[in-house]
C-alpha cells in the first residue's frame, strides 16, 4: 500500500522539527515521489548522512512501501 | 564470519568503482540503476556492475553494510558514494568527476 504525501511529511517533521518539506507526487500514484527537505540539522553532515537522517525518520519505509522517492536535502542559507 | 560482508568487502576493495544495481550495465532493470550506469558511461568510467537481483543475500547485505535502504549503490575505492539521487547531484555539480580524479580513477569527460 503506497504512502500518502502527508504521512511522509509528518514522519520527516517529527524527526526534523525545523524542516520545510516539499513533496511532489510525480505520477499521481502515491508511489513515485520527489521530496525536498530543508533543515539546519543537516549542517556539517555529508549528503549521505543527510539522506540517512531522512530515511531514519521514515522508519524503514524507504525501499519498502516507499518504492521510489527521489530525495534532495538542503541546508537553509540562514543556518 | 559473516560471508556476505566479506564478499562485499572483497568486491569493493578489489575494484576501483563498483555499482550494486538491479540488472546489468547492458540491461539495467530499474530506472534508477540505469541512470547511474548512464552517468558512469558518459564519464567514461570503468566500473564493475553487480546485479543484486541475482543475489538476494547481497541485495539485503549491501543495504545493511551501507545503512542505505535502496539500490543502486555506488562505491569508489571501497567507499560508499551514494544512490541515484546523490550520484546525479554530484554529477551535475561536477563533484563526481572531481572526486573520481582525486581518487585516481580515470575519467574521460565527453
Amino acid at each position: 500500500m503506497p504512502m500518502a504525501a502527508a504521512d511522509i511529511e509528518t514522519l520527516i517533521r517529527t524527526a526534523l522539527p525545523d524542516a520545510s518539506v516539499r513533496i511532489d507526487d510525480l505520477r499521481g500514484d502515491g508511489d513515485h515521489y520527489a521530496c525536498h527537505v530543508v533543515s539546519a540539522l543537516f549542517k556539517g553532515k555529508s549528503r549521505v548522512q543527510q539522506h540517512q537522517m531522512v530515511y531514519a525518520a521514515l522508519k524503514g519505509r524507504m525501499g519498502n512501501e516507499l518504492h521510489a522517492m527521489a530525495l534532495q536535502t538542503e541546508i537553509p542559507a540562514s543556518a | 564470519m559473516d560471508s556476505v560482508k566479506d564478499r562485499i568487502e572483497t568486491d569493493i576493495k578489489s575494484n576501483d568503482v563498483v555499482l550494486y544495481m538491479k540488472g546489468t550495465p547492458v540491461f539495467p532493470q530499474c530506472g534508477f540503476s540505469s541512470a547511474v550506469v548512464q552517468v558512469l558511461t558518459h564519464m567514461g568510467v570503468k566500473f564493475k556492475g553487480i546485479n543484486v537481483l541475482e543475489d538476494p543475500e547481497i541485495r539485503n547485505g549491501i543495504k545493511e553494510y551501507a545503512n542505505w535502504p535502496t539500490i543502486p549503490q555506488l562505491y569508489v575505492k571501497g567507499e560508499f558514494v551514494g544512490g541515484c539521487d546523490i550520484v546525479r547531484e554530484m554529477y551535475q555539480s561536477g563533484e563526481l568527476a572531481e572526486m573520481l580524479q582525486t581518487k585516481g580513477v580515470d575519467v574521460k569527460l565527453a
